[in-house]
C-alpha cells in the first residue's frame, strides 16, 4: 500500500444506522478516500461548519468566518431516511450554503422510489445510490470529486463572494440548469458498467424496480 | 492451509447461498476483506447481531403494547430490514418484508406471527455464520476473506 504523494479525498458519510457507516466506510477507505461518517445531518452540518441557527437570523452570515470548515470535505454521501432531519433536508441545507453548495452529494436509500430519487438529483444530487451500496457504486463517486479539485475551493469561494464574473464562477442557477443537463445525459447515455448502475437510472425512467439477481423489495412502499 | 478444510468452509457458504441464507452481498463484503482488515465480515455481522437485538426488543415491545402503534413498527422494522440486507441476510429480509406488509394492513395477529419467524431465521442465522467463522478462524489467518475467491 504505497502512499500516493496527491492529498487524498475527503468523504463525509452521513447514516443513522451502525450498520451502514460501517460498510460505507469500509467502501470508501478500500478506494483510498480518507472517511469521517456521522449519524446525522446535524452533526454532518455541525462537521462541515455550518450552524443551523446561522441560517435562520437574517443577519448572520450563512456561515461566520471564524467557523471556516477545519477540514476540506471532497463530497458528502448521505442516507435518505434518518430521523429528524433527513438525507433530503441535509442536500437542501448544503445547496443553499454559499460555502458548501459546491461539494457534490450523493444520496442513498434502501427504496427504490422514481419520485424521491428525481427529487434528489433534481436538487442537485449527484448520484443516488440503492442500498446495500457496492463498491461499483463508489467507484463512480471519483469524477465528482475530480470536478471540484480541478477548480481551487479557497479561490472559488472568493471568486463566488466577488461575482467577478470569471468563466469558472458561473451563478448558481446555470449550474443547476448545467447539473440538470447533466442528468438527462446522464439518463440517455447510460456508462456501460455494471447491470445494476443502469438500472438505477432506467429505474427513475421507467419506474420500474432494478431487475437485480437477488430478490428485491418490490418496492412499491408509499414513503412519508 | 488444508485443502479439505477450505473445501469445506467453501461448501458451506454455497449451502448457505443456496438455501437463500445468504445473498450476493455476503460475498461483496467479503471482497471487501485484505491483509488490514481480514475480520471485517466477522465484525459486520456480530455489529449487526448486536445492534438487532435491541431493534428486536423495541419491535416485541411494541407488539405488546395495546393499541398497537403499526407506524412505529414499520420504522423499527423498516431499520432492521435495512441493516439485514446491508449483510446479506435474505431470508430475514423476506420476513421483515411481510411484516411491513401487515404493519401496513394494520394486521396485528399478522405482525405477530411474522415476527416469531423474523426472530426464528434471524437466530437460525447466527448459528450458522457462526458455524461458519468458526471454521473460517480455524483455517488459518487469511481463510475468511481468501476462501471466497
Amino acid at each position: 500500500m504505497g502512499m500516493s504523494t496527491e492529498s487524498q479525498f475527503h468523504v463525509l458519510a452521513v447514516d443513522d444506522s451502525i450498520i451502514d457507516r460501517k460498510l460505507i466506510e469500509r467502501l470508501l477507505k478500500t478506494s483510498s478516500y480518507q472517511v469521517t461518517t456521522v449519524d446525522s445531518g446535524t452533526k454532518a452540518l455541525e462537521f462541515l461548519g455550518l450552524h443551523e441557527d446561522d441560517q435562520s437570523n437574517p443577519e448572520t452570515p450563512s456561515v461566520s468566518p471564524n467557523n471556516h470548515q477545519e477540514v476540506e470535505v471532497n463530497l458528502i454521501i448521505t442516507d435518505y431516511c434518518m430521523p429528524g432531519m433527513t438525507g433530503y433536508d441535509l442536500l437542501r441545507k448544503i445547496k443553499e450554503s454559499s460555502s458548501l453548495r459546491d461539494i457534490p452529494v450523493v444520496i442513498m436509500s434502501s427504496e427504490n422510489v422514481p419520485s424521491r430519487i428525481s427529487r434528489c438529483l433534481e436538487e442537485g444530487a449527484e448520484e443516488f445510490f440503492l442500498k446495500p451500496v457496492r463498491l461499483s457504486d463508489v467507484n463512480r463517486l471519483r469524477p465528482h470529486m475530480m470536478k471540484t479539485k480541478l477548480k481551487d475551493p479557497k479561490q472559488e469561494n472568493e471568486e463566488n463572494k466577488e461575482e467577478s464574473g470569471k468563466p469558472e464562477s458561473r451563478s448558481q442557477e446555470e449550474k443547476e440548469e448545467q447539473q440538470q443537463h447533466h442528468h438527462q445525459q446522464q439518463l440517455h447515455h447510460l456508462p456501460q458498467q455494471q447491470h445494476s448502475n443502469s438500472n438505477k437510472r432506467k429505474a427513475l425512467e421507467e419506474g420500474l424496480s432494478p431487475d437485480r439477481t437477488r430478490p428485491r423489495y418490490s418496492g412499491l412502499t408509499t414513503v412519508v | 492451509m488444508d485443502k479439505n478444510h477450505l473445501q469445506h468452509q467453501l461448501d458451506m457458504k454455497r449451502s448457505l447461498l443456496d438455501q437463500g441464507y445468504l445473498d450476493e452481498q455476503f460475498i461483496q463484503l467479503e471482497e471487501l476483506e485484505d491483509d488490514d482488515n481480514p475480520n471485517f465480515v466477522e465484525e459486520m455481522v456480530t455489529t449487526f447481531y448486536a445492534n438487532s437485538a435491541r431493534l428486536l426488543q423495541n419491535i416485541e415491545q411494541a407488539l405488546g403494547s395495546r393499541p398497537i402503534d403499526f407506524t412505529k413498527l414499520d420504522n423499527y422494522m423498516h431499520q432492521f430490514k435495512g441493516s439485514s440486507s446491508s449483510i446479506g441476510a435474505t431470508r430475514v429480509q423476506k420476513e421483515c418484508t411481510l411484516f411491513m406488509e401487515y404493519c401496513e394492513a394494520a394486521n396485528a395477529e399478522g405482525c405477530i406471527r411474522t415476527f416469531r419467524q423474523v426472530k426464528q431465521e434471524h437466530a437460525s442465522l447466527k448459528t450458522k455464520l457462526e458455524d461458519y467463522f468458526k471454521l473460517a478462524r480455524q483455517g488459518g489467518p487469511s481463510a475468511g476473506g481468501q476462501a471466497g475467491r
